[in-house]
């Protein structure tokens, strides 16, 4: 099992992410450069890290979205690879066209940094598959922009198709129908403001968010 | 040969920034603000002949999110 995560300038939860990838795989996961072109072979999973890429100019994500590496990525979830976005790497996706809607200011303007309670939407995407329907898990947000935007007619669509991952337990960011993680329409790529690399051992407080490696991992074993 | 983009959020988008101007300006004691609504202006300084059709790409691929947000041309 072969994994990458994608480090742009001002990424900082790149290496976190890395760690639970090799947790779970027992295999270090490559590091691409935002400037690369192409990806390693043989790649399965990619990862899109959290943090600040390129000082969030012009919006959050819009600059990284642009960059030469995720025209390889965007090729790569064409061709069914696993795309998994946390924070950043959520509004990474959206600002790319990848997964619809976008990531706006929180509607407190606040920036929010807790542990929030989440319930599992869906636990029939590859990601989920640990988990249940309706379990509620706990995993931190740390974001400005993580208010979830989409038109009526494309909140119904993800509703409908199941296509949303994790909801809030309750308000965080204003989030249109407290929508925290939505999958692509092909199911290969995820999208989520929650952290789940930072819940991954006992010493992080809890394990809630090791699942989706697990999860994620054992679904293209 | 100066360009000005006009980015405007979509009616109907929330503006938490421009919500929170607006009740500034009323704490201010500036009475009859109806809405507050921010947007960014972008200055782009292009060579002569750049067409409008390109201009408008600019838009459409970078300098505006058409999820959430409008935007408007200026020749200056």
């Amino acid at each position: 099992m072969k994994s990458a995560v994608i480090v742009f300038p001002g990424s900082n939860c790149d290496r976190d992410l890395a760690v639970a990838f090799r947790d779970v795989t027992g295999k270090d996961a490559a590091m691409v450069w935002h400037g690369e072109s192409t990806l390693p072979d043989g790649i399965d999973v990619i990862g899109i890290p959290g943090g600040f890429s390129y000082g969030d100019y012009l919006r959050s994500g819009a600059m990284a979205a642009r960059s030469p590496v995720m025209r390889a990525v965007a090729e790569a979830a064409a061709r069914g690879v696993a795309v998994i976005g946390v924070c950043n790497g959520f509004q990474v996706l959206t600002e790319a066209g990848m997964l619809p809607g976008a990531l706006m200011r929180n509607a407190t303007l606040n920036f929010v940094c807790r542990d929030v309670d989440l319930t599992v939407a869906n636990s029939q995407t590859m990601f989920t598959s640990q988990y249940a329907d309706g379990q509620s898990i706990r995993i931190p947000v740390a974001h400005h922009d993580g208010n979830f935007s989409a038109d009526e007619a494309t909140l119904d669509r993800l509703e409908g198709e199941g296509r949303v991952a994790f909801r809030y337990a309750g308000n965080v960011n204003g989030a249109a129908r407290n929508i925290a993680g939505i999958v692509n329409d092909a199911g290969n790529v995820l999208g989520l403001m929650p952290h789940p690399e930072r819940m991954t051992s006992d010493a992080h407080g809890g394990t809630d968010g090791r699942r989706i490696f697990e999860g994620l991992f054992s679904a293209l074993a | 040969m100066k360009t000005r983009v006009i980015v405007t959020l979509k009616s109907g988008v929330l503006d938490p920034q421009g919500k929170a101007v607006h009740h500034a300006l009323t704490g201010l004691g500036f009475d009859g603000v109806n809405d507050v609504r921010i947007g960014k202006i972008v200055e782009l300084d292009l060579a002569d002949g750049t067409s409008e059709a390109q201009i408008d790409e600019m838009c459409r691929k970078l300098l505006a999110n058409t999820v959430i947000e409008n935007y408007r041309i200026e020749q200056a």
